[in-house]
């Protein structure tokens, strides 16, 4: 991993580090991530009525 | 005054008929200049067959993703190169979902599974988890589990579900453009069992599929001759790779005329907002579909997408001065 790109955790597109995609961004105040955003892996994703959770088998848990 | 509205005045207002589909399909078409007209007609319609409450429900998915049909606009499809990825939520996990649900003073809880239809395993969740969540929590739970077995239904009665959700999505000719897995008259049969269970029927579906606005009356009559206790009302949230993924939202506009239709199609059911609203008509939707003809929500988080806070609802509820529906109410 470099520490000069990383992934966008809604479409898994690569991304400069410390910015994100426009359009992602926007769509991601009404969605949970899908991607790690450190690897790239498909995450398990679990929305609940309050918050959400999403698991990087690699990097672990994130919760919003 | 168009003289659909005139007739709707009379006919579902007066006498609580429902507009057939020809009497749908003008509202549909009717100019923007008329819609205003159409909505306080639709709330009229509410307030006198249905009264001021709100029924607030808040929903979770038990399994996620994974599924083996091929709903095009569905981002839980196995089928698709959606994102999202099989997962289970356990049985605590699901009771603190439902706390946290009638914490918001929501009366319905409802439990969804990404599936066909539900197998032994599913089955077997469903059984203990209903049992946990009656257990700790006072709220009514329904389910949405897909096609299912006269076995399943009279289990899922037993258990104490109260309500079943299976969506007919779409109208009749235009499902086999949306589904090609099973088929609409498949999906009849199982609300057909579901209904002679006693269990309350929940159906309704998604508008934006890329249906026409005839097909949009079409599916509101097909609905109507259901007679639904409740019918949730989506617009489509075009999901990363899935068939539909490109297709545009529906137009604030046409959405809420639809609003306005389907109420005025069926002046006494529960007809609630679901998913898509806050991408078609944004926050200010929320006030003018339950001033429209809306009188339930879904508040929180959706199965794979997120809603406004649930406040955020409660809030414009109150400055509504419509009450939300006691659990008292509803048993
Ligand atoms: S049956 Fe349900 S979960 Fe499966 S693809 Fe269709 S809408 Fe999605
Ligand atoms: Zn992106
Ligand atoms: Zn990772």
């Amino acid at each position: 991993m470099t520490t000069t790109e990383l992934w966008c955790d809604r479409c898994g597109d690569p991304v400069p580090a410390g910015t994100a995609h426009p359009g992602c961004a926007s769509a991601r105040a009404l969605e949970p991530p899908r991607y790690c955003h450190h690897c790239r892996r498909r995450m398990k994703v679990q929305v609940l009525p309050v918050g959400w959770s999403a698991v990087c088998v690699e990097h672990g848990e994130i919760r919003g | 005054m168009p003289e659909i509205l005139d007739q709707a005045r009379t006919q579902v207002l007066g006498d609580g008929v429902g507009l057939d589909e020809a009497g749908v399909l003008a509202v549909l078409n009717l100019p923007d200049e008329h819609l205003p007209a159409a909505l306080q007609l639709a709330h009229d319609v509410r307030m006198r067959w249905c009264g001021p409450e709100v029924e607030v429900e808040g929903i979770v998915s038990l399994k996620t993703g994974g599924c083996p049909e091929d709903c095009h606009f569905c981002s839980q499809s196995g089928l698709f190169t959606s994102p999202v990825r099989s997962v289970w939520l356990d049985i605590p996990s699901l009771v603190e979902a439902a706390k946290q649900t009638a914490k918001t003073g929501a009366t319905e809880f409802c439990i969804v599974a990404a599936v066909r239809g539900p197998d032994d395993r599913l089955m077997k969740q469903m059984r203990e988890g209903v049992a946990a969540i009656k257990a700790e929590v006072d709220i009514q739970v329904a389910a949405s589990l897909g096609m299912l077995s006269q076995e399943q239904v009279d289990d899922l009665v037993d258990m104490g579900v109260h309500r079943y959700n299976h969506n007919l999505e779409t109208c009749r000719s235009y499902f086999p453009n949306v589904v090609t897995t099973h088929s609409w008259e498949e999906r009849w049969e199982t609300l057909r069992m579901v209904r002679d269970s006693g269990m309350e029927v929940c159906c309704g579906g998604i508008l934006g599929l890329g249906e026409t606005v005839e097909q949009r009356a079409e599916f509101a009559a097909q609905l109507a001759e259901l007679n639904p206790h409740e019918v949730p009302l989506n617009f489509l949230n075009p999901r990363p790779g899935t068939p539909l993924g490109d297709r545009p939202v529906v137009e604030g506009k046409d959405a809420l005329r639809a609003i306005a239709a389907f109420r005025l199609a069926m002046p006494r059911t529960i007809l609630r907002y679901a998913g898509g609203r806050e991408i078609t008509l944004g926050d200010l939707g929320t006030r003018d579909g339950l001033l429209g003809g809306i009188n339930a929500v879904i508040v929180g988080n959706y199965l794979t997408t997120l809603g406004r806070p649930a406040t955020a609802d409660l809030d414009l509820l109150d400055e509504l001065k419509m009450p939300v529906k006691a659990l008292s109410a509803t048993l």
